[in-house]
């Protein structure tokens, strides 16, 4: 069920509440920013995600 | 490091506003912390892309924010007690003392987290053990334990040029060795000089201050002793990659005048002071600020002029 109603709480927190949704935000921009900047630094993108990948993998040695 | 002044954030009484939560994270210390962190960053011989310094810097400064979180935690009976601090989140009752508790904690593991995943592991680890050092070494153990509680402390609030260093390089160095000693050498005299003429309270709270277990008069002594080992430390950071000419002629300059200072405060006694207010003392403590500012403003001169040939020797 919605909130309809403003609450006193909501008032006396408010300043608190967009603190912490601003910090939030904050912090995913970071994330998104500093994930952009390794890329482009070349970093290794992907990493073990339970199955083998050829990515990841090292060369086998085959006898020819 | 000095946070005598650190406590402006807070709101009146009653419900904890989030400047109360950002109190908790002793905001001045921190801008010092970014200061310094971000000259040892930049003065490194591996360039660091923007965004991963930015980030890099904010994580150091969140590490050692909330170390001054779990410090106020832990420091909230004798906070209570003294004038200067009372007012602080925690003793004032706005913040109780287990969110204080909780929120260094997640901090201080946030952070080690993202600087390690944006940087390097080693960096991380400097940081982790600097959180460990202010919050476990210096406030749970030996604050209260040993008038030289101050020498202590001031390694914690030196480790950041050491963490920016080692963000870019991945190690540490004699160069990022010097700008630690440099701030974990400056430290005593600049404190020391402070509660001189600071009418502190910290005999109330049972905290050992050098003033009281030992007396102003081997304060002013240990004050000429600690600058006298600073000296070297300044200037020979010159000598290394990070300095230069422009760097050796600030260093002389600031050592002779922090010298002279500490020397006019180790010859006067408690009378003399008294009868012009602690001015030496006031004038030394205000110097020691615009001190250590300038050695690492030097070296972030030298690193930006290093480009156009004229920096570093």
């Amino acid at each position: 069920m919605p909130i309809t109603e403003t609450h006193e709480l909501h008032k006396r927190r408010f300043g608190r509440n967009l603190g912490v949704a601003l910090c939030l935000v904050g912090f995913c921009a970071i994330v998104f920013g500093l994930t952009i900047a390794k890329i482009r630094q070349g970093s290794q993108m992907e990493a073990f995600d339970h199955q083998p990948r050829v990515s990841i993998t090292p060369p086998v040695e085959t006898d020819q | 490091m000095s946070d005598a002044t650190a406590n402006s954030t807070t709101s009146g009484p009653g419900e904890a506003q989030f400047g109360d939560y950002v109190a908790l994270l002793k905001p001045r210390v921190m801008s010092l912390v970014v200061f310094t962190a971000l000259v040892g960053l930049l003065v490194a011989p591996v360039a660091v892309p923007p965004m991963i310094g930015f980030t890099a810097i904010l994580f150091i400064a969140i590490g050692a924010g909330a170390s001054g979180a779990l410090n106020m935690w832990y420091d909230a009976d004798i906070d209570g007690v003294m004038k200067r601090t009372a007012r602080r989140p925690v003793p004032s009752g706005k913040v109780a003392p287990g969110e204080a508790l909780g929120l260094g904690i997640a901090l201080s593991a946030m952070s080690v987290a993202m600087l390690g995943l944006a940087t390097n592991w080693f960096a991380a680890g400097l940081l982790a053990f600097t959180i460990f050092f202010y919050a476990v070494i210096y406030t749970i153990w030996l604050k209260r334990m040993t008038p030289q509680n101050i020498v202590i402390g001031g390694a914690a609030g030196a480790f950041p040029p050491m963490i920016g260093w080692a963000v870019a390089t991945g190690g540490v160095s004699l160069e990022s060795a010097l700008m630690f000693g440099l701030i974990f050498m400056w430290t005593p005299p600049h404190f020391w000089a402070l509660a001189l003429f600071m009418k502190s309270d910290y005999h109330k709270a049972k905290v050992p201050m050098l003033t009281v277990t030992h007396g102003r008069e081997e304060t002013r002594r240990q004050i000429l002793i600690y600058t006298i080992l600073l000296v070297p430390v300044a200037i020979g950071a010159a000598f290394t990659s990070i300095g230069g000419p422009l760097y050796l002629a600030v260093a002389v300059a600031l050592n002779a005048i922090f010298l002279k200072g500490a020397w006019d405060i180790w010859r006067r006694d408690e009378t003399v002071a008294e009868a012009d207010a602690y001015a030496t003392e006031k004038k030394v403590f205000r110097f020691s600020l615009y001190y250590l500012f300038l050695h690492f403003g030097a070296l972030l001169a030298e690193a930006a002029l290093r480009p156009y040939g004229l920096g570093g020797w």
